[in-house]
Formats: C-alpha cells, structure tokens, sequence
C-alpha cells in the first residue's frame, strides 16, 4: 500500500510541477512581444547561447557526419548501393541526429551557462535587487535568455546538418571514393522538404524545451552553491530526457 | 548640522512615513514577529537593531513589500503594504532605494552602466544627460575615477558606495541600507557612515538602517528601534537606549555574552547528556 501511495504522491507531485512549469512558460509568452521591442538584449543572448556554442557544434557535426560516412558506407556496401549513401546521411541528420545532437549539446553548453548564470544572479541578490529598481527580472533578464535560445537553437541545428553533411562527403567520397555525382544526386532527389520541415519543427521544439528548462531550474535555484550546482546538473538530465522523449513523439507524428 | 525638509510637500511632516501596527509574520511555523508596531519618521535616520535571527532583514523585506504579511498593517508613504497590487508596489519601489548587505551589483555591467541601469529601464532621458546623472551620482559616493571598472574589480567597501550611487540615481524618498556595515575596513566603514549622514541630510531622504553595530549606528542615526522576540523592546536616540531599563537592551548595547539571549542554544542537562550512553 505504501508503495502505491509514494507513486500516487510522486505522481501529483510531477504534475503540479509540469503545471508550474507550463504556467512560467505563459509568463515568459506574455513578455514575448515587449521584449521584441529591445531586440538588442535577444541578440546579446543569441550571441551567448548560439555563437560561443558555435565551435562545439561545428566540430561535433563534422564527426558525427564523418562517423555516419564510415558506418553507411559499411553497410550500403554490403547491398551495392553506396551511391545512396548521400541521401542515408543527409535524411539522417536533418530529421535526427542534426536536431536532437545538437539539442543535447545545447543543453550542455548554453543551457547550463544560463541556469548557473540566473542561479548565481539569484544567489547574489541580483535579481532582488531589480525587483527593488522596479524592474521585474522574469522581463528583463529572463525573457531575452528564453528567446536568445529559442531563436539559436534552430540556427546550430542547421549548421549541425549541414557540416555534419559534408562530414559524410569527406568520408564516402573522398576517402572511399563514392561517386560524387551520385552522391549529390541522389541526396537531391531523396531528400523533400518534408524531411527538411521536420527537422526545423524539431529543432524549434527541442529549442523552447531546452531554453525553458534552463531558465525555469536557474531562476528557481536555491540560492546557494549547493543549489546552483544541483540546477545546472538538473538542467542536463531532464533536457537530455525530454528532448529523446519529444522527439519519439514528434517522430510518431510525422511519420 | 543643518537639516534640509523633505522635498515631497504632500507628505506631512509629523505623519510617519513608514507606520507598521500589529504585524504578525510567520515563517515554518516560526512566528518572527508578533504584533510589531513601528512608527518611522520622515526626513530622518532610524536604525532597526536588535540581535541575529530577530527579523531585521526580514521587516526590510515586508517593508519593501518582497513578502507579505500574515496580518496587521505596514503602510509605506501612505500605501498599505498588504494589498498593493504588483503595479503599485513597482510604483512605490520607484520611490525607494535599497542597498543590499553585499551590494548585489550587475556583474555583467561595468559601474557606469550599474548606477544608469534604473534611468536606462525607467526614463527615455538622452545618453548625455544619463551621462551626467550616474557621473554626479559617482562624484557624490566617491567614485567617479572608477566608472569604468567592472565589479569584480571593486573592493567590498567599493561595491556597497557604487550600489549605494544606484540606489539614489532616481532620487528616491526612502533609502533602506541592510547591514551596511559587514565585512568593511574601518576606512570603508567611515566612508559608508559619512554617506549615510551626508546623502540623508542632502537630498531630504527618509533613511532606515538595518544593524547590529551599536557603536557605529549611534553616530549616525537619529532614531534607534530595538528589536527582540518579535516585538520592539526599546526605542529613541541612541543616547536613551544606553540608560534604557532593559535587561535585553543592557545586554544588546554591552555586548554581553549571556542575559536574556543566553549564550547556550536550548539543550538537555550537560552532565546527563555526557554520561548517556551513545547509541
């Protein structure tokens, strides 16, 4: 009995925090249109989260598109068909690897810079002390961080893609000498626009996921070391869990 | 020393800016406050004292309406404090500067840009009057030559006059300062205290100081609140408080180490507790 209890109560306990959580989400939607208004704090956090990122991302794309020649390769070679292999890692990273890779790496680079940034601001009284300015911090500090990781977060997807793309191209024709021709034709032919809208509703998702979770563990961090140590940790593991969680769902609903 | 009035006309003189009656706080079933009642003076310096765990920070906070009262009144330049709207206590705000214990600067902002971050969000004033603003703000604390340090360039002493500047940037009626005097060097200390006095008396402010310094609060406040066990347990000039007839007071003002806050945290019999057996 007791153990149904413990499962009941971590039940409603979850579902009061997703509440808690949705219901930030629509403080953060609230403050969307002012803050487009001082475009120049959304572009500051763009360059925080999407331009310092910008080196991890090209560098894993470029191994994760390589490793993807090598492996294709591998395989198609086996049914003589390693003229596709073009296509097999072009669909592979704009529908998977190029949104939920970079999404993981996100987390991992901006998110947990924001939630330990909002954490330490909270722990030094910075953000109460606006609040006393009569500045609210949710406005101010918090919507423009949301936003700048919403907007980069696509924007590294794409560029994941893209040289994670010719990762596989260096692989397969290069190195293991695939037809180039074939390989361009065949991604051309085989990859639609819905592959390519896919990822990019992917990658929007996976955004609003990632930057939500860091600013809602940051802005509610204890503010102590201990606590902003805790957000940050916690920033990675339910981002990484929510973003393979979304995107079988969203990968059931585009299928 | 010459006082200056207030600059606000409509506030009477004799009424209290800051008028707190029967205010009752609780915090995990810790009851801080228990029919607190205080009258604050405008134009002058009152100190809030009282020992460690008595709730000054936290009547700074009900004050500033950071958190609500369980009941009773707080009525702040004639605002009831317990059921202003967000709008309405942002409005108030405008008219208070807080300096917080470790000076809560905007790390990613250099001074300059600290001390014109409420004309920046509050006011369209050009860049050449917000300019001349945070400079005159910097001369009057002292630090005009370090506009363009970043915080984490400043001293302890040089953050609190730098948040200090902040605070008084908007030219606020009421300047609240929550232990101000932690952690500083004697130097910084006299600095701060001069401030104190000096932007008071200067600019016609309402000022409340949250201390456990006796000797240092007595040279610069007016007024002096005397908190324990979640009431006022003595008040007037910091002359009056010395020969106050007070257990808790004598004790407070001469730092003794046991009296009516004893030096033991409640525990069982010594003697017992060394000859039990440990489990």
């Amino acid at each position: 009995m007791n153990v149904i209890k413990e499962l009941w109560r971590s039940l409603i306990d979850a579902l009061v925090g997703l509440g808690a959580v949705v219901r930030f989400l629509l403080h953060l939607l609230m403050f969307t249109p002012s803050a487009l208004l001082r475009f120049d704090l959304i572009v500051a956090q763009i360059f925080n989260a999407g331009a310092l990122s910008l080196v991890i991302i090209m560098l894993s794309g470029l191994f994760v598109g390589m490793v993807l020649g090598l492996q294709g390769f591998q395989l198609l070679q086996r049914f003589g068909s390693e003229e596709s292999l073009g296509v097999a890692a072009a669909i592979g990273l704009v529908k998977e690897l190029g949104p939920v890779v970079t999404a993981l790496l996100f987390a991992g680079r901006a998110g947990t810079a924001l939630a330990s940034e909002l954490g330490l601001m909270r722990a030094t009284d910075q953000l109460s002390a606006m609040e006393m300015m009569a500045v609210d911090p949710i406005k101010r500090v918090v919507v423009p961080r949301f936003l700048g990781g919403v907007i980069a977060m696509p924007l590294l997807a794409a560029i994941f893609s893209l040289i994670g793309i010719y990762g596989a191209q260096l692989i397969g024709v290069q190195i293991m000498h695939v037809d180039s021709g074939s390989f361009w034709s065949q991604m051309r032919a085989g990859v639609g626009l819905g592959d390519i809208n896919e990822g990019i509703v992917k990658s929007c998702i996976f955004g609003v996921a990632c930057s939500l979770i860091a600013v809602w563990e940051g802005y509610y961090a204890v503010p102590t070391a201990a606590g902003v140590g805790r957000a940050t940790t916690r920033t990675v593991v339910t981002s990484a869990v929510v973003v393979l969680f979304l995107d079988y769902l969203l990968t059931a609903a585009f299928l | 020393m010459v006082r200056r009035p207030t600059r606000h006309s409509n506030l009477n003189q004799e009424a209290p800016i800051v008028e707190i009656r029967g205010l009752h706080y609780t915090v995990s079933g810790r009851s801080i406050f228990d029919g607190l009642d205080m009258d604050i003076p405008p134009g002058r310096v009152t100190a809030v004292m009282g020992p460690s765990g008595t709730g000054k920070t936290t009547l700074l906070r009900l004050i500033t309406g950071q958190v609500r009262a369980d009941s009773g009144s707080i009525q702040v330049a004639g605002e009831n404090m317990r059921t202003l709207r967000r709008a309405g206590l942002y409005t108030l705000r405008r008219r208070m500067g807080m300096l917080f214990q470790n000076g809560a600067l905007l790390t990613d902002l250099n001074v300059f840009e600290n001390v014109a971050f409420p004309l920046r969000e509050h006011t369209n004033l050009p860049e050449r009057l917000v300019r001349q603003l945070v400079l005159m703000k910097l001369q009057a604390v002292g630090l005009r030559g370090a506009a363009e340090l970043m915080t984490s360039e400043l001293s302890g002493g040089m953050s609190r006059r730098v948040a200090l500047a902040r605070a008084i940037v908007m030219d606020p009626e009421i300047l609240i300062y929550d232990e101000p005097f932690v952690g500083l060097d004697p130097i910084s200390l006299g600095v701060i205290l001069r401030l104190i006095r000096r932007l008071n008396d200067a600019l016609g402010l309402t000022s409340i100081v949250v201390s456990h310094d006796v000797q240092e609060i007595s040279t610069v406040a007016d007024n002096v609140f005397l908190l324990s066990g979640g009431k006022v347990v003595a008040r007037g000039t910091p002359q009056e408080l010395r020969s106050y007839p007070s257990e808790i007071v004598r004790q407070f003002v001469g730092g003794l180490a046991d009296g009516p806050v004893p030096f033991h945290f409640p525990a069982p019999d010594y003697f017992s507790e060394l000859l039990s057996r440990s489990e």
